[in-house]
């Protein structure tokens, strides 16, 4: 008995201390936006919106995040509506060595990284004039996101009935119709699911955005954040708590949707 | 046009059609993916610069490249360095921490557990710059909310301990996915193995020992897999030290960007890009060997792509 309640005790204590080690950073990004004269401190704020105004006024701040949602849109509409097609015809056609391809491109995706492509992405994009677009990184990333997202569409594509597509051929509708008008509204989970993960890559990710513009016109936010300091090298820390603040908003509002809608568990979560 | 199709082609797409589908993604996919892997090889035998005379009409250098590096005290410390931070952050932190939370938290519902899981999640999907000026502000030296707790103002976590520093951020930013990983595979286990074990008085240990981990030894490695192989490959330490100070947090990711794009050696760091290519692939076709497996076992499981 006594052990049992030393157990339950000890149990108490340890959520109370991972709850601390995982809230304590974020204080921060609660209090300070709110801060009159934010220091680096976490503290009760002198409350004022004042620093929102200021975020509104920075040349680039408003700009990253339009650029973000440009990216970021950019990479999930391409990647959905390439790996929507290719998974259609590599769920319904049988192509020889078909699964071995599939395995193949998943097995490359995980191994070509950012950081061990590093190199050879910057030197093709210098080349091919991508450096300082949004086309550049809206290309890249959806090359290393393609794989996977076909992947799980195929896995979506394979439980659906063929007997619809069947019967509309019948009727003399083109693949292509077929595909807009049965298909998709069937798969609609899936591609959503693909949507919103391409578009939170897009949005946090740092390494290719970082490498691939120098204009800071063209950067994302994750980018930009980077760039809020002083000329004396201090970090503004008014305007990169308001803007983090700013920036992380949209992805915990998509998370949420998200983990609404389809759950975010991995069994019978986010696969169906 | 009516060319006969197999039952399995519903829609009547057949070959051609077929290909035309799928060419624009692979397309993409073998210029942004393939390529560049291959494009590494190459790269990695020259002595191409960003700037200068090479830049301008590299020549191969054979594997000097290779050789240059392995003798490089430097690199051979971010190899060490690295392979202190995917032991410490991903192996003993993240799947310790995750294994933790999902046994603690297994038998309980209610608020205690959505506020738990939700803050470990919260800390997986903040943008990973975010998530770095969170730590920068947590850890710095003056006005640190860390230092201002402990009551020891002053202290340089960053500069006196930065590969502490970006370990201990790792387990917080990545936890997530082994706490939701472990959580999923517990429910594998069933609780009445777990009483009759208890009743036959085994403590903790031992039922975990016997009767846990045979049913999620497979889970255990898929996890370690995954996470090893994103660690190792992370950037986002890069915001919170820039490898500093004087290396002592210089991670391999920030290495190669340190001598490719920073001192504008591309031959050089493409060759240890090469290598960490080849060391991705060993665990990429680890975890495809554990897959495939589990695919014979009729267990398919779900894995999403790595942290946004």
């Amino acid at each position: 008995m006594i052990r049992h309640t030393l157990g339950r005790l000890a149990t108490t204590i340890l959520i109370a201390v991972v709850l601390a080690f995982f809230t304590l950073p974020m204080l921060w990004l609660a209090s300070a936006p709110f801060d009159d004269t934010p220091t680096i401190t976490t503290s009760i704020p002198d409350f004022t919106l004042r620093n929102f105004s200021a975020i509104l006024d920075n040349p680039y701040a408003l700009g990253s995040i339009r650029n973000s949602l440009i990216q970021g849109g950019g990479a999930a509409a391409l990647v959905v509506v390439l790996a929507a097609l290719s998974a259609y015809a590599l769920s319904r056609v049988r192509v020889p060595g078909r699964d071995a391809l599939l395995y193949l491109l998943l097995l490359l995706s995980s191994v070509v990284t950012g950081t061990a492509a590093m190199v050879p992405i910057f030197e093709l994009a210098t080349r091919l004039d991508l450096i300082d677009t949004h086309l550049g990184v809206i290309l890249v990333v959806s090359g290393g996101l393609l794989p996977a997202a076909i992947f799980i569409l195929k896995d979506f594509m394979d439980e659906t009935p063929t007997t619809y597509e069947e019967s509309a051929r019948v009727f003399g509708a083109s693949p292509l119709q077929i595909l807009r008008h049965i298909v998709i509204p069937l798969v609609r989970p899936g591609l959503a699911t693909i949507a919103v993960w391409a578009l939170a890559s897009v949005w946090g990710g740092f390494l290719f955005q970082f490498i691939l513009l120098r204009d800071p016109e063209k950067a994302p936010g994750s980018v930009i954040l980077y760039t809020l300091y002083t000329e004396g090298g201090a970090p503004k820390l008014d305007l990169i708590s308001t803007f983090s603040l700013l920036y992380s908003l949209p992805v915990v509002a998509m998370y949420l949707f998200v983990s609404q809608r389809y759950g975010f568990r991995f069994h019978g979560g986010i696969k169906r | 046009m009516a060319r006969p199709t197999s039952a399995a082609d519903a829609a009547g797409l057949g070959r051609t059609r077929a290909v035309a589908f799928v060419l624009p993604a692979l397309t993409l996919i073998a210029v942004f993916l393939i390529f560049p892997a291959l494009w590494t090889i190459y790269l990695g035998l020259t002595d191409y610069r960003l700037t200068g005379l090479a830049a301008a009409d590299p020549q191969i250098v054979g594997l000097d490249n290779y050789t240059g590096a392995l003798t490089d005290p430097r690199f051979l410390t971010s190899m060490w360095l690295t392979v202190l931070y995917v032991g410490g952050s991903a192996i003993i932190g993240q799947a310790g921490l995750g294994f933790t939370l999902a046994w603690i938290l297994r038998s309980r519902t209610g608020p205690v557990r959505r506020v738990v899981e939700g803050v470990v999640l919260l800390s997986w999907i903040l943008p990973s710059t975010v998530v770095g000026f969170l730590w920068f502000a947590l850890l710095d030296r003056d006005d640190g909310t860390l230092n201002a707790l402990l009551h020891t103002p002053g202290f340089a976590w960053l500069l006196d301990h930065p590969l502490l520093s970006i370990i201990v951020f790792n387990v917080w930013r990545g936890t997530a996915f082994s706490m939701m990983l472990y959580s999923a595979a517990l429910e594998n286990v069933p609780p009445s193995h777990l009483e009759t074990a208890r009743l036959a008085g085994a403590n903790v240990p031992q039922q975990l020992r016997d009767v846990v981990l045979p049913r999620i030894r497979r889970h255990i490695l898929t996890n370690l897999l995954l996470i090893s192989l994103w660690t190792f490959n992370d950037f986002t330490p890069f915001v919170l030290t820039g490898g500093g100070p004087e290396g002592r947090s210089e991670i391999l990711p920030v290495y190669v960007y340190r001598v490719a794009l920073r001192d504008g050696q591309l031959g050089v760091g493409a060759a240890i890009s090469f290598l960490i290519l080849l060391i991705n692939l060993l665990f990429a076709l680890a975890y495809l060997r554990l897959l495939r497996g589990r695919r014979r076992d009729r267990e398919a499981a779900a894995t999403p792509g790595p942290p946004a």
